[in-house]
């Protein structure tokens, strides 16, 4: 909402200069994004003139040499204006003069005359839409008058942002309004007080009539006709303030709608009665794929909940939103119907939306506006027609109405005000405060019972309302105290799980890992670029309706093609390594957790008893009464791409594989007190030979694998292993904080190593397992340490080497127990085909 | 007898002092202290000698015996240490080559590590941390906010909807959680909810996903100046000491009153104006700077959570919801907001 300052100060003028006023606004709560000026920036140089003499130019067929008094003297100006003439008093700008737009005006030859000084026209000054050429004034005005005293130059504007509960500063009465509340200074009275004297003949019912068919959707339609309307452009000042307004002048009766709407918030329309069959409108809804034109000559097409605005023959305009062609107000209308009329603001909204169409008319309705507004717009309107268009008023006034809402009462404790703010506001500033927004007030004791007029009767509806307005005219700033709650017991805290996660990302970040954020959107394409069947879960992607572009229109099923991308784009900058992790959410379609009925009652808390329903926020189980819509795992991702370490003379450098990306993993599991469980197994976007299936105390946590290579060509990168794991089983396998001491001081362990024999398709992790359960209790730990193909054991055999530690927790270990631990493990070792060697 | 004994513990004295080897040495034991040695024939051949002799001669030639090998235990530890340093200096290193690189360290991503900051700040004043779901129910973003269905407050923020359910969105804030937080728990509550949010918005100052960290605290008596007085603590302990917090009213549907508030610029003090006396570009000469929302609890939104022990007339309290984007390009002069998402591995590494 633009408010012209010189339009505000007619109703009230606090005395401030624009950058205090707008900041009293805004620390009062009335956001001003910025206050420009329009016109010129200063009036210096700008003066009236007469024309004297205007000659054809010698080399120009469109230009005049103009003789022009400016009161000082008679100067040459060159003119290009079609209408310019000797005798016209018109606006000048000399040399020097800065236009709107910051240029400083100089002398200047135009075709070989030298021009000093330009005639202006209303739109180089910015007050209003060239018609004919330059500016005429009025001939009373001398020459050299600052052209300042005649015309609104250098007008200050408030660009304010009127808040969606705010409607009535969609008004500039209703910010003038603001202003005398938080400044004090006077209010003018209200624009609408005085009607319009009905000087038309007849009576407005045998003009025109209304049926409203939908009075839900209508709560009011009030219509006024004029007779002997002169159609022309409306005076400077009005045209003036509708261009400083940011409104665009067309002609005096579609001016004045504009004008009164911006005064009172409230839109207006005006009909072409002539083209109005019989002047009969109804109000009804649209039927389903019905079409009109609207104003701006496009064809809508409508749905069953569009209310229309119709004459006998059909539309004529989009109810609240736009007007139609069929009755506009053309330069031949003499008979004007004038509507002013409130409808259903979630209508308005809905079909404003549903149209992609919105109006000044409309932004104003979707805020649902007081019926009683519309009687206000249409005395100030007919008052203003009369007076610039000559036209006449027939007596009456149509008035189609639901009943008016009665205005709310609302009692306002003094106790509530200070214990809801924490600073005490007296009784009589309350009053003061409340009664200058326009607010009824009277006393109840200590407390106040308030009645909210119409402009505020969507915004304020309770007690908090009204202390919010006694709060903010009062001033936060000044005197809100800074306390901090004095609620006892308070006990903040991480839970296990938050504090493990954190413990997660920092492992990964001190083994070489930078952290990214992925993107939580995709394209739906990606499931195709990692191979990813259609029947895979992971190709169901959870679908935005209304996505910004293609590449973000679904949610990721894994995190890999995050990691994927951004190892794409710092490759494609010439990174020749990356560790990348992200620890983030992966967005799963499979269950649609919701029916509407569905609520688990879940209390714990203060009065601690009820069932719980489980709360796992990594997993995806999130407190509330309804589960979440779709499952959101929390994981940890990580991609390593070239070298871990850093190449030097001493060698390394070698890319990262399988086991270097393992060991990472298997070094995040021991940061958590756990470990992790690897099996052969394929992911159709791993390299099938070298990528695993991740377990953790049974349950399935994710994968590992060195990334296909024909994945890695769609991201164009040579070759990347990476893992993606759910976060939920690796922390709930965690025993990080949780240890409990063991002994390891008073008996000495025994320590030996041994080697085995088995053939290549036993894998290490069952000849692990075989020893282990051989050994036992009293085997404390079997780590495989070597591995040796070769002649020494024979085609189609590996050899792995296992340390092993013998220990008891209450006695030194005797030769003979570990050698029957021994034969045990040999014999184990024989069940799955292996030997011990040497 | 005895002088032969003298003799040659005289020749082997002067012999191993003058060994220049630990080869030599073990050549001298063998000589003179080996199987075959006289000394010990000597020894071996006391039985046989009178008896008047074997005292004196057993006694002199065990004391020549032990002499000559405390000698040569002497010179081997002498010869060891000085071959050691021999060998040692063959075995020369180009120290000026570069030292082996340690695995480098990686880093964490300027969001989580802002996220962390302000979590632990606030775990300070004694609140927990909770999390919700990202793909959110319609009745949780908007409906138990206070945003009725068709209300113009809907449009205020630019919405992701779910197309195989129209009433399931990306959450546009993390408010949701605070009715999810208030189903679960009854007051009092003090929690901080961080995450991911969306809104349909793309360029430098908007992103289509960013970060929030929401904040609601409902008890007994808990009041508009508490709300002050908890956001100036968070404010000075993420952007210094020194700032100050300033409260403007504004409207959000689910808190009233609702306020905006300011922290005063932490580059030019609030003064608005440089050392130099030109206007400060992070504030842009105002000496403020918007960092957050806020405002008290609306009795509406608590009606929605009635039956979990939220009677308005009985509790209320404060939400704020703050940007954690906002608050890392500010308090690391990150310029445009899509920076954060572009994962450029030569930003990562300057934030450890």
């Amino acid at each position: 909402m633009r408010v012209p300052l010189s339009w505000l100060r007619e109703y009230c003028d606090p005395g401030m200069d624009p950058a205090a006023l707008a900041d009293r606004l805004v620390m009062t709560g009335t956001e001003v994004e910025r206050v420009t000026t329009v016109g010129p920036a200063s009036g210096e140089n700008f003066v009236v003139g007469k024309v004297r003499a205007a000659e054809q130019h010698p080399d120009a067929d469109r230009l005049r040499v103009c003789t022009v008094d400016t009161g000082e003297g008679e100067r040459t100006i060159v003119c290009g204006a079609p209408n310019v003439a000797a005798g016209q008093t018109v606006a000048v700008a000399l040399p020097g003069a800065r236009m709107p737009g910051g240029d400083k005006l100089r002398k200047a030859k135009l075709r070989g005359v030298a021009s000093e000084g330009m005639i202006l026209s209303v739109s180089e000054l910015e007050i209003g839409e060239d018609h004919d050429g330059i500016l005429v004034l009025e001939d009373e005005v001398e020459a050299g008058t600052p052209l300042a005293e005649v015309l609104p130059l250098a007008e200050p504007v408030l660009e304010i942002e009127v808040t969606p509960n705010r409607v009535d500063c969609f008004g500039v009465f209703g910010v003038a309004r603001e202003v005398h509340a938080i400044s004090g200074a006077a209010l003018a009275a209200e624009p609408w007080a005085e009607d319009a004297a009905a000087e038309g003949g007849g009576d407005v019912n045998e003009f025109a009539s209304v049926a409203v068919e939908v009075p839900e959707l209508c709560p009011r339609f009030t219509a006024r006709v004029f007779t002997d309307v002169t159609i022309g452009p409306s005076p400077l000042w009005l045209q003036a303030r509708l261009t400083a307004a940011g409104q665009r002048p067309i002609n005096n009766v579609v001016d004045i709608t504009n004008y009164v709407m911006l005064l009172t918030a409230q839109p207006l329309h005006a009909f072409d009665l002539d083209k109005v069959p019989d002047g009969a409108l109804s109000v009804r809804t649209a039927s389903e794929g019905e079409k009109m034109t609207t104003l701006d000559d496009v064809e809508r097409t409508l749905d069953a909940e569009t209310v229309l605005v119709c004459d006998r023959n059909g539309p004529s305009g989009i109810a609240g939103i736009m007007g139609g062609q069929v009755s506009e107000v053309s330069e031949q209308t003499t008979r004007v119907l004038l509507e002013v009329a409130s409808w259903n603001g979630t209508n308005i909204l809905r079909t404003s939306r549903q149209l992609g169409l919105r109006s000044e008319a409309s932004s104003r309705f979707e805020k649902q506006l007081h019926p009683d507004l519309c009687m206000r717009a249409q005395r100030i309107a007919s008052r203003l027609l009369i007076e610039l268009c000559g036209a006449k008023l027939v007596p009456g006034t149509i008035d189609v109405a639901a009943e008016t809402p009665p205005p709310a009462q609302i009692g306002l404790r003094a106790a509530r005000v200070s214990g809801l703010l924490g600073m005490e506001i007296s009784q009589v500033d309350q009053t003061a405060y409340l009664e200058r927004l326009g607010f009824g007030v009277e006393t109840d004791g200590a407390d106040l019972r308030v009645t909210v007029p119409p402009d505020r009767w969507g915004d304020v509806t309770r007690e908090v309302d009204l202390i919010e307005e006694v709060a903010r005219v009062h001033g936060l700033d000044e005197h809100l105290p800074t306390t901090l709650p004095s609620v006892a017991g308070l006990v903040g805290g991480l839970s296990r799980p938050q504090r493990l996660r954190r413990r997660a990302e920092d492992g990964l970040r001190d083994l070489g890992f930078d952290q990214i954020v992925g993107w939580s959107f995709t394209d739906p394409g990606e499931a195709g670029r990692l191979r990813i069947g259609a029947d895979d879960p992971r190709a169901e992607f959870v679908t935005v309706a209304n996505p910004l572009s293609e590449d973000q229109s679904v949610m990721r099923t894994v995190l890999l093609g995050s990691l994927l991308d951004v190892a794409a784009r710092n490759v494609a900058r010439g990174t020749e390594r990356l560790a990348l992790f992200e620890s983030g959410r992966a967005y799963l379609s499979g269950e649609f957790a919701v029916s509407p009925g569905m609520r688990e009652e879940v209390r714990t808390g203060a009065d601690g008893g009820g069932s719980e329903r489980r709360v796992d926020p990594l997993a995806g189980h999130f407190p509330g009464d309804q589960a979440a819509p779709f499952v959101e795992p929390h994981r940890f991702a990580a991609l390593a791409l070239g070298p871990l370490g850093a190449r030097s003379w001493r060698g390394g450098g070698e890319p990262a594989d399988f086991f270097a990306l393992k060991g990472v993993a298997e070094a995040l599991a021991r940061q958590l007190g756990t470990e992790l469980d690897f099996t052969q197994a394929t992911e159709p976007f791993l390299h099938p030979g070298r990528s695993a299936a991740v377990t953790v105390d049974g349950a399935p946590a994710g994968w590992l694998g060195e990334v296909h290579p024909l994945v890695c060509r769609e991201w164009e990168i040579e070759a990347a292993v990476a893992f993606e794991l759910d976060a939920a089983p690796l922390i709930a396998a965690a025993s990080a904080g949780e240890e409990t001491y063991e002994d390891v001081t008073t008996f000495p362990a025994v320590y030996q190593d041994i080697a085995v024999v088995v053939p290549d398709e036993v894998a290490a992790v069952d000849v692990r397992a075989a020893v282990l359960k051989a050994g036992g209790a009293l085997l404390h730990s079997a780590e495989v340490f070597d591995l040796y193909r070769g002649d020494q054991v024979g085609e189609g055999k590996v050899s792995l080497a296992l340390g092993l530690e013998f220990r008891a927790p209450d006695r030194t270990l005797t030769d003979e127990e570990v050698s029957g631990l021994r034969e045990a493990i040999e014999a184990a070792l024989e069940a799955i085909g292996g030997s011990l060697r040497g | 007898m005895l002088e032969r004994i003298e003799e040659i513990r005289g020749e082997a004295s002067a012999a191993i002092a003058a060994a220049g080897s630990t080869a030599e040495l073990e050549e001298l034991r063998v000589r003179y202290l080996g199987r075959k040695a006289e000394l010990t024939s000597i020894l071996r051949g006391i039985a046989e000698l009178p008896q008047d002799e074997r005292g004196k001669v057993g006694g002199a030639a065990n004391r020549a015996r032990k002499q000559l090998e405390t000698l040569l235990e002497e010179s081997a530890g002498r010869l060891d240490a000085s071959e050691l340093d021999a060998q040692l200096l063959a075995d020369r290193v180009d120290v000026t080559l570069p030292g082996a690189p340690p695995r480098p360290v990686g880093h964490a991503h300027l969001i989580a590590r802002t996220t962390r900051q302000i979590e632990d700040i606030m775990v300070g004043l004694g609140y927990h941390v909770a999390e919700g779901p990202e793909i959110e129910h319609d009745y949780y973003n908007f409906t138990a906010l206070n945003h009725p269905p068709g209300h113009p407050a809907r449009m205020l923020q630019d919405t992701f909807y779910i197309q195989s359910h129209p009433e399931v969105l990306l959450r546009t804030h993390t408010s949701p959680m605070q009715i999810r937080a208030m189903e679960t728990q009854a007051p009092p509550i003090f929690v901080v909810v961080p995450g991911k949010v969306y809104r349909r918005d793309s360029d430098a100052t908007h992103s289509p996903m960013f970060h929030q960290m929401e904040g609601l605290a409902i008890a007994e008596g808990i009041t508009l100046a508490d709300l002050q007085g908890t956001l100036l603590a968070m404010v000075r302990a993420i952007f210094g000491g020194e700032r100050e917090v300033r409260l403007r009213p504004h409207f959000f549907p689910f808190t009233e009153p609702s306020v905006e508030v300011d922290v005063s610029c932490f580059q030019c003090g609030g003064s608005g104006e440089l050392a130099g006396g030109e206007r400060c570009n992070l504030c842009k000469g105002q000496g403020w700077i918007e960092i957050l929302g806020a405002g008290m609890v609306d009795p509406n939104v608590l009606g929605f959570v009635e039956g979990a022990g939220y009677d308005a007339e009985r509790v209320q309290g404060f939400a704020f919801g703050l940007g954690i984007e906002r608050v890392a390009m500010l308090r690391h002069g990150v310029p445009d907001l899509r920076r954060f998402f572009d994962n450029d591995v030569r930003m990562l590494g300057q934030f450890s």
